[in-house]
């Protein structure tokens, strides 16, 4: 039996996974159109506690790390390994620094008992238990695809380490950037939804 | 026609591989043998969902109490909708006979990615897991109903989490499948075979491909947001929190919805096969036949509103979706219309499997001209939640996608076997099966009209006539399965061996040995005719 | 088999898609400061569809790929929104 090699159906199928991802995190932006059409005031007022210093510096890591990890198909593909993999090193730091600023911001809500299920949340009122409950849950399901996009990365780090995706067999490289990608895009959406709108 | 594949080459039944006994089949990742591990996973929850129906059935006979009280009868019902829905019909047709032949109709070795296929089915088998054990650990099994509607859903002492989970990971065991067949439909076609060559039945596959693709996440973060409710209580459905039910319902309903289309495509798919091969003919207007299937799809995810008719949405939704209900309909008429119309001037070769698709037709009429009743807003003022609506979706689920899963085991088993099945008693398993099928969903239609509310374990005396009825009909039903279901187990030891095309039928399983090799093809075929060319 | 020759995106152009992300980001940011009412959810969201549009046509190559995979990335953005929008059809008009 030869072995077929079909790189346009494994890129097709990450392309339909994603599909997938977007309409997991559609169905979130549907809560969050709802809620915030019934609670515009409460959601202006609770946006603006949220750091927009903070959110912006995220997005700008995320925005690099894109890049970074677009630049490493083009190294590996220019037969460039050692110039790959410190593009996709600085991907992971990236990523992790979003993380850690993440871990941080939540620190500093938990600090003041703002949380799903806190006593001193509900008696906020029912637009601030829907804002920072969206808030939460969104990025924090976020936070879950970084943590796997970072996994998918390092594997793939150490398959191009070992030669198994080379300069001519580099769809796998191709796909964990893809995923990387729709990371990135959802946070796109997500800033200005909890940061900029007050 | 030339069949391919020597004498000599086993079967994949037979086939030697690296592993041995039954690791040989849950290690496997052959399409055919990861197809015969959905059909025994799916015919034993099909048999406890059935199981279930028969004692809840029995509970209703009278009365009053019969044999359970009032929470034990919305366990059963919920049990009942969870297994039938989540473990039976949704992966059903595309899991057992999407993955057996799918390839095989395309001429490809195997589906696109054959270890995600075979880690579909782990999911399947994780997720059914999950479901077993809430009905016994904690505090109870699920009280819900399938649909676990907020607040309740998470009010319920009863074992939510892993009904939910269960249902979340089933949920992407269907998701991986879809996504399989479609790169399988995309790249894996043999040469020549055109986007128009290909035949029905894939191409219901692919509408449902994408239906499972693009609807089940929206269930899967509904379940999620359900779990954070129980667990964190995040508000997003609790009145008293600034949350709104009924945004619930819409999330749900945005899945299961396009879920009923995800059971009916692959159904029609089949029939469309069936017709066309016991009719020696062509199908009637196929592009249309194409067209239809994927117009199913795309309007069939837009009309999920007419389960919340009676719920306190705006005016606005309700005539939108009352009106996308009824634009739905029309591929469906299509669709029958060129059934008929194909077996109209057709020589018509009456086996079992005709008759499952003759019987399939009229049941899916019923069942499709009941639903645009409920489709009409007035109407379903005074119908929804009613017998009516049992009677509805069992006639348009049970009779349409069941029905088929029947027609299609007769038809392709023996390609599945290598056996012919005893046509005999099929026929009288078949006919027992339709009988009881009419004679327990027909008298609901008049005792939901009557006013019989659904999911009730008692009701008013007025009642009674109907459901003894109904419920005698259950017995004949299942009856007539078991019948059906004996069978084709015992045509396994005893059915005459069956030749490559027992059926005269064109499309490319019946070019290949009954039962195929582990490979399908001794050589990729070359396509230059359409699928279905009957001179 | 595809044996075509792949097509590689040289790295000026990631940076100046990347300068331009950054830009749009500060843009948005600033201009989400001043009060413009219901305008400013509106301009918030046209900035950051045109960031993904960047992100979905260079980053993730979609402008270079077939015509399916653009069709069907197109559709499932569709979808979403009407999904959005339908269920926005009861909450507007209760």
């Amino acid at each position: 039996m030869d072995i077929h090699r079909d790189d346009l159906a494994s890129k097709t199928g990450m392309w339909l996974f994603l599909f997938t991802e977007m309409l997991l995190f559609g169905g979130l932006f549907v809560v969050y159109s709802v809620y915030r059409f019934r609670n515009v005031q409460a959601f202006h007022l609770a946006a603006d506690e949220l750091d927009v210093f903070i959110g912006t510096v995220n997005t700008i890591i995320l925005l690099i790390s894109s890049c970074t990890i677009a630049m490493s198909i083009t190294a590996l593909q220019r037969n460039n390994k050692k110039l790959s993999l410190l593009l996709l090193s600085i991907t992971v730091i990236l990523g992790l620094m979003f993380l850690f600023n993440k871990y941080i911001e939540w620190g500093d809500h938990f600090r003041e008992h703002i949380y799903p299920g806190s006593p001193v949340l509900a008696l906020r009122g029912q637009g601030d238990v829907l804002f920072y409950g969206l808030y939460f849950f969104m990025t924090g399901l976020h936070a879950l695809h970084i943590i796997v996009g970072l996994g998918f990365i390092g594997f793939i780090m150490i398959y191009i380490f070992r030669d198994r995706v080379t300069h001519d067999n580099f769809v796998l490289l191709e796909n964990s950037g893809l995923y990387w990608h729709l990371v990135d895009l959802i946070w796109i959406f997500l800033f200005p939804l909890f940061y900029l709108i007050t | 026609m030339t069949i391919q594949g020597s004498k000599h080459e086993s079967s994949y039944l037979d086939y030697k591989g690296k592993y041995k006994g039954i690791f040989a089949w849950i290690l496997s990742t052959d399409h055919k043998r990861i197809a015969l591990l959905y059909l025994f996973s799916i015919l034993s929850f099909f048999v406890i969902g059935a199981t279930l129906g028969l004692l809840m059935k029995f509970e209703l006979i009278a009365p009053g109490k019969t044999l359970m009280n009032a929470q034990a009868y919305n366990a059963f019902f919920t049990l009942h909708g969870i297994v039938m829905i989540f473990a039976v019909v949704i992966p059903g047709l595309p899991a057992v006979f999407g993955n057996f032949l799918l390839p095989i109709q395309l001429g490809a070795k195997d589906v696109a990615f054959p270890r995600l296929n075979l880690f579909s089915w782990y999911l399947y088998v994780t997720g059914v897991t999950l479901v077993v054990i809430s009905q016994f650990a904690g505090q109870g099994p699920p009280d819900t109903g399938w649909t676990f509607y907020a607040p309740y859903s998470f009010r319920t002492a009863g074992n939510m989490l892993p009904a939910v989970f269960g249902a979340f990971v089933l949920g992407f065991s269907s998701i991986l499948t879809g996504l399989n067949f479609l790169v399988t439909i995309h790249r894996m076609r043999a040469p020549g075979m055109t986007w128009l060559k290909m035949p029905l039945f894939p191409w219901t596959l692919y509408a449902t491909g994408w239906i499972q693709l693009l609807a089940t996440p929206i269930i899967g973060i509904t379940l999620l947001m359900i779990v954070a409710e129980r667990t964190i209580h995040i508000g997003f459905f609790d009145p008293t929190l600034g949350g709104d039910p009924l945004l619930y319902q819409h999330l749900f309903w945005t899945y299961s919805h396009p879920a009923v289309y995800i059971m009916i495509l692959p159904a029609m798919g089949a029939i469309s096969e069936i017709v066309t091969t016991f009719s020696h003919k062509s199908i009637f207007g196929y592009r249309f036949m194409v067209a239809s299937a994927l117009l199913i799809a795309f309007v069939g995810y837009f009309v999920w509103g007419h389960h919340m008719f009676t719920s306190g949405m705006s005016g606005t939704a309700l005539y939108t979706f009352s009106l996308l209900t009824f634009l739905v309909a029309i591929p469906s008429a299509i669709k029958v219309f060129n059934w008929v119309s194909t077996m109209h001037q057709g020589s018509i070769d009456l086996q079992t499997p005709f008759y499952w698709a003759v019987a399939f037709i009229f049941v899916f009429m019923i069942g499709g001209f009941s639903g645009l009743i409920l489709g009409s807003l007035a109407a379903d003022v005074h119908l929804h939640n009613t017998h009516f609506v049992v009677a509805h979706f069992h006639f348009i689920v049970f009779g349409g996608t069941g029905f088929a899963f029947f027609g299609a085991m007769h038809y392709w088993y023996p390609k599945i076997t290598g056996k012919m099945y005893d046509a005999k008693w099929a026929n009288i398993g078949l006919l027992m099966f339709f009988t009881g099928f009419i004679t327990l969903y027909g008298p609901m239609f008049i005792l939901g009209v009557e006013g019989m509310p659904r999911r009730y374990f008692d009701y008013d005396e007025v009642f009674h006539a109907g459901n003894i009825i109904s419920t005698m009909g259950s017995w004949i039903l299942y009856s007539g399965g078991l019948i059906i279901i004996i069978n084709l187990f015992s045509s396994l030891k005893s059915g005459a061996k069956a030749p490559a095309d027992p059926w005269g039928g064109k499309t490319l399983e019946w070019t290949i040995p009954s039962p195929p090799t582990i490979e399908n093809f001794d050589e990729t075929p070359v396509i230059t005719n359409g699928p279905y060319n009957y001179k | 088999m595809e044996n075509e020759k792949p097509h590689i995106i040289p790295y000026r152009t990631f940076l100046l898609v990347l300068a331009t992300l950054i830009t749009l980001t500060l843009i948005s940011v600033s201009v989400t400061q001043i009060y413009l009412g219901t305008l400013t959810v509106f301009i918030a969201l046209l900035i950051a569809a045109i960031k993904s549009s960047f992100v979905l046509q260079i980053f993730m190559h979609l402008k270079f790929e077939n015509k399916m995979l653009k069709f069907m990335a197109i559709a499932v953005i569709l979808i979403i929104c009407l999904v959005i929008f339908i269920t926005l059809l009861d909450y507007l008009y209760r």
